[in-house]
């Protein structure tokens, strides 16, 4: 560090140490039911998710070890089909705890992501109240409210299910991006203290935390509120060797040359100007194919000829041809 | 470690990436479960904590570096290595290039020939070894960048300087020459290993076919990046031992993408401001789309309120009303693409193409001194990066000296096109309104201000500078609805949000 700079960069990480002591206490650390570890360390979470067929990078198994150390949401995002969703499942198959999945879209509302109140069968039990014979006793009001604001008429929705769920769950909100921005309030609550206010009832809590993912295809920036809670995790495109190892454990039945050649062309694809670029399930679907083809290996005609299954625009799959088939001058 | 953490997150924040007080203290937190010599996995969870924007993570990738860097006596700037940093660079390199160059290696930058290293960059790449990049990046910086302690630069002159001395080009082209020559020749037994290896061996000898060659030249291409990467982290990591880290942060410190000045973007900000764009207009797009939708409601639909009334015994218990049909904008942009505001010009034209869902038409023009319109060039190209291409190949747009005129092409502007301008129409006019002192016509723009629904200005230029030397705009500003600032993506996207 040179002398000049020594007194206004001392000044703010002055300011940063304190700026950080004075930070709240953080949720997790006192109030919630803290349960053991689930997983010793990333690299036997890695391990795990391998037996169940998902080939976790590093970056990857590190944020899911620390969501689970510190108790915090992740937030998955990334082009479709990088396998969002499929972790969330296989983190679940892995733990053998049930998956809770809460699908977003657009006019979704607390009845259909919290609790419902069952008010047909409300209305039954104040209408057998109200049949009741001349003779016999007759609830009051008030009990009458007692008893229809209890847990037997209320529907729990899935936010409200994994929250209540004495085994363990994994809950995956799957394309919180489509939620409309007001909407996304309805999951701060449950993200940062893992519990749920019905008016009626009181505070639910969380008598276990469950593991959260939530995914996002990036179509809208979402809100500062809900990203603060959780923890990012950005999947990409895997690189050659990850892609190989994927369709080779994903597909049945593939040579080791198949699978190298298919994750060359796909990355060779991936570098060109598309519109939409070939995602990792695509990649899957081709080598599938190719494999049932009895294709031992690609060469132009083949790789032209179903180019339709890595690529969804007529555009893209002519500019793709084109490029796959064009000889190098000099060569 | 709280002391590096909380400099680090200082840092961040001076790059412009928003991180929270409580987003910090996560990051604390995070690392007090991981063990501390797991470097990437710290990297990852430092990521995780700080950063939730993808676009933000090469800013922060940048600053990790810096001041988590590897430091260790073998990395010293005097090109001098002590004893272990000898060892390791000679186990290193050992492994894959053979006893002789490995010695060599060991001796630190100064001993190396050029024919050296020029060897073993060859022999790395051919055969793809990791260790042998590493030791061959560590030479070339040491024999090639000329470093001088003290020096306050970020360290793309070296990286240039070293990357020229390598010649990757050359290699490249002898790597893949090699290779078909060595398919041919050996016929895939023995001979030169290729390093597509999977891929060719066991195949008949003969020519590669294209595909073949395209894949190999990739993975060459993709092994050269990797290099390129390991020499810019070996001059970083030297820059951080000569000059510490919070100076050499600041040097390396650059906008994010969202918010670099289009007059003053290197040709490297250029490329990322592009791929910034893309998901920028995907984004506005679904953004005014939903927010169309959710508009207020429109007028009472009488039959839909009696047909829903029947299931409440005829009483009218539920109005229904028609969904509102908001009248989407005609647009005409009218672009100054000269020389000093063409990128600004470009991203505009991108972005308001990219949304055209948006609006009833979109028809653009363009603008030096003569002016032209290019609706067409976009309709009949399939992406608007080929079309804005053509546009500065095809379009006829110079009048006199091409140096830009405002005035004349106003002028002509409203002599062609200008009776197609109606009460449904948002002009947009972009440029920096420097007229060379050429009259400026601003009637034009009153005019149009008349016939149209709106008349917008964008200026690339920052605030202060406008009205002085040749510029006009403030001449045209009494006529338009709105002048705007727009120097950057964040700006750009506030005024087309506005414009819907």
């Amino acid at each position: 560090m040179t002398a000049g700079t020594a007194a206004d960069t001392t000044d703010a990480r002055d300011e940063a140490a304190r700026a950080t002591e004075a930070a709240p206490i953080p949720p997790w650390s006192d109030g919630l039911p803290t349960g053991a570890p689930r997983f010793e360390s990333i690299g036997e979470l890695r391990e795990a998710l391998a037996t169940v067929a998902y080939l976790a990078d590093d970056g990857l198994a590190g944020v899911v070890y620390l969501a689970d150390r510190l108790a915090k949401p992740v937030l998955v995002e990334g082009p479709a089909g990088t396998g969002k969703t499929e972790l969330a499942k296989s983190v679940a198959r892995v733990l053998g705890a049930r998956l809770i999945r809460l699908q977003c879209y657009e006019g979704l509302d607390e009845s259909k992501a919290l609790y419902e109140w069952n008010y047909k069968k409300q209305l039954l039990r104040i209408q057998v109240e109200n049949a009741a014979e001349p003779g016999e006793r007759r609830a009051g009001w008030q009990e009458i409210e007692d008893d229809i604001f209890t847990e037997e008429f209320l529907l729990t929705r899935p936010l409200l299910e994994a929250i209540r769920a004495t085994e363990p769950v994994v809950l995956l909100v799957d394309e919180v991006d489509r939620l409309e921005i007001e909407t996304e309030a309805l999951l701060l609550e449950i993200l940062s203290d893992y519990q749920v206010s019905i008016p009626e009832l009181g505070t639910v809590k969380a008598t276990q935390i469950p593991l959260v993912f939530l995914t996002s295809n990036n179509t809208r920036e979402l809100s500062e509120a809900l990203k603060r809670r959780c923890l990012f995790l950005h999947l990409d495109y895997p690189s050659v060797e990850r892609e190989r190892q994927i369709v080779l454990t994903k597909v049945p039945g593939i040579s080791t040359e198949l699978a190298d050649q298919v994750a060359r062309i796909v990355r060779s694809l991936r570098s060109l100007d598309l519109k939409k670029h070939p995602s990792i399930s695509e990649t899957l679907d081709w080598a599938r194919t190719l494999v049932l083809l009895g294709i031992e290996s690609v060469d132009e005609k083949t790789a032209t000829d179903t180019l339709h299954l890595l690529l969804k625009y007529r555009s893209d799959i002519d500019a793709a041809a084109k490029e796959l088939n064009a000889t190098k001058p000099g060569s | 470690m709280l002391d590096v953490l909380t400099g680090f997150v200082q840092e961040l924040r001076r790059a412009g990436l928003p991180v929270s007080v409580t987003e910090a203290a996560d990051a604390a937190e995070a690392i007090r479960h991981l063990p501390l010599e797991d470097r990437q996995a710290i990297k990852y969870a430092l990521g995780a904590t700080l950063v939730k924007s993808s676009s933000h993570w090469r800013a922060f990738d940048t600053a990790f570096e810096v001041y988590f860097s590897m430091r260790g006596p073998q990395y010293d700037m005097e090109g001098e290595p002590s004893q272990e940093g000898d060892e390791e660079s000679a186990r290193g390199s050992g492994r894959g290039a053979g006893r002789g160059e490995g010695e060599a290696g060991a001796g630190g930058g100064e001993l190396v020939t050029p024919e050296e290293i020029a060897a073993m960059l060859y022999k790395a790449l051919r055969d793809g070894d990791q260790a042998v990049l590493s030791a061959v990046a560590r030479l070339a910086v040491g024999r090639y960048a000329g470093m001088e302690p003290g020096r306050p630069v970020g360290g793309t002159y070296y990286l240039y300087r070293t990357l020229r001395n390598l010649d990757l080009d050359g290699v490249l082209a002898r790597l893949t020459a090699e290779a078909a020559a060595g398919m041919l020749a050996s016929g895939g037994e023995t001979g030169v290993e290729t390093p597509a290896g999977p891929v060719l061996r066991g195949r008949p000898a003969g020519q590669l076919t294209a595909l073949e060659q395209r894949l190999l030249e990739d993975e060459y291409k993709a092994r050269i990046d990797q290099l390129r990467r390991e020499i810019e982290a070996e001059i970083r990591r030297r820059l951080v031992a000569d000059r510490g880290v919070e100076a050499l942060a600041r040097s390396l410190r650059k906008p994010l993408p969202e918010d670099v000045d289009f007059m003053h973007a290197s040709r490297e900000e250029l490329v990322q401001i592009r791929k910034a764009i893309a998901p920028l207009a995907r984004k506005l797009q679904a953004r005014l789309a939903r927010k169309r939708r959710h508009l207020r409601r429109g007028a009472l639909d009488f039959r839909a309120t009696i047909r829903h009334s029947l299931s409440y015994g005829g009483v009218p218990a539920e109005p229904r009303f028609r969904h509102p049909k908001p009248t989407k904008p005609e647009i005409f942009v009218i672009a100054d693409i000269s020389g000093s505001v063409a990128a600004f010009a470009r991203f505009t034209l991108h972005l308001v193409h990219a949304i055209a869902a948006q609006f009833s038409q979109v028809r653009s023009f363009v603008f030096i001194d003569g002016i032209d319109e290019v609706t067409s060039i976009f309709e009949r190209s399939e992406t608007v990066g080929e079309a804005i291409h053509r546009v500065n190949q095809e379009a006829d747009v110079v009048w006199v000296d091409g140096h830009s005129d405002y005035g004349h092409a106003l002028n002509v502007f409203w002599q062609r096109w200008g009776q197609e301008v109606g009460p449904k129409t948002s002009i947009i006019l972009l440029g920096d309104a420097r007229s060379n002192y050429h009259a400026p016509e601003a009637w034009v723009v009153k005019e149009l201000r008349h016939r149209a629904r709106h008349v917008y200005w964008l200026n690339p230029e920052p605030r202060s500078y406008w009205g002085s030397g040749d510029s006009i705009v403030e001449q045209y500003a009494q006529f338009c609805d709105g002048v705007y600032e727009c120097r950057n993506l964040r700006q750009l996207e506030g005024f087309v949000e506005h414009l819907v």
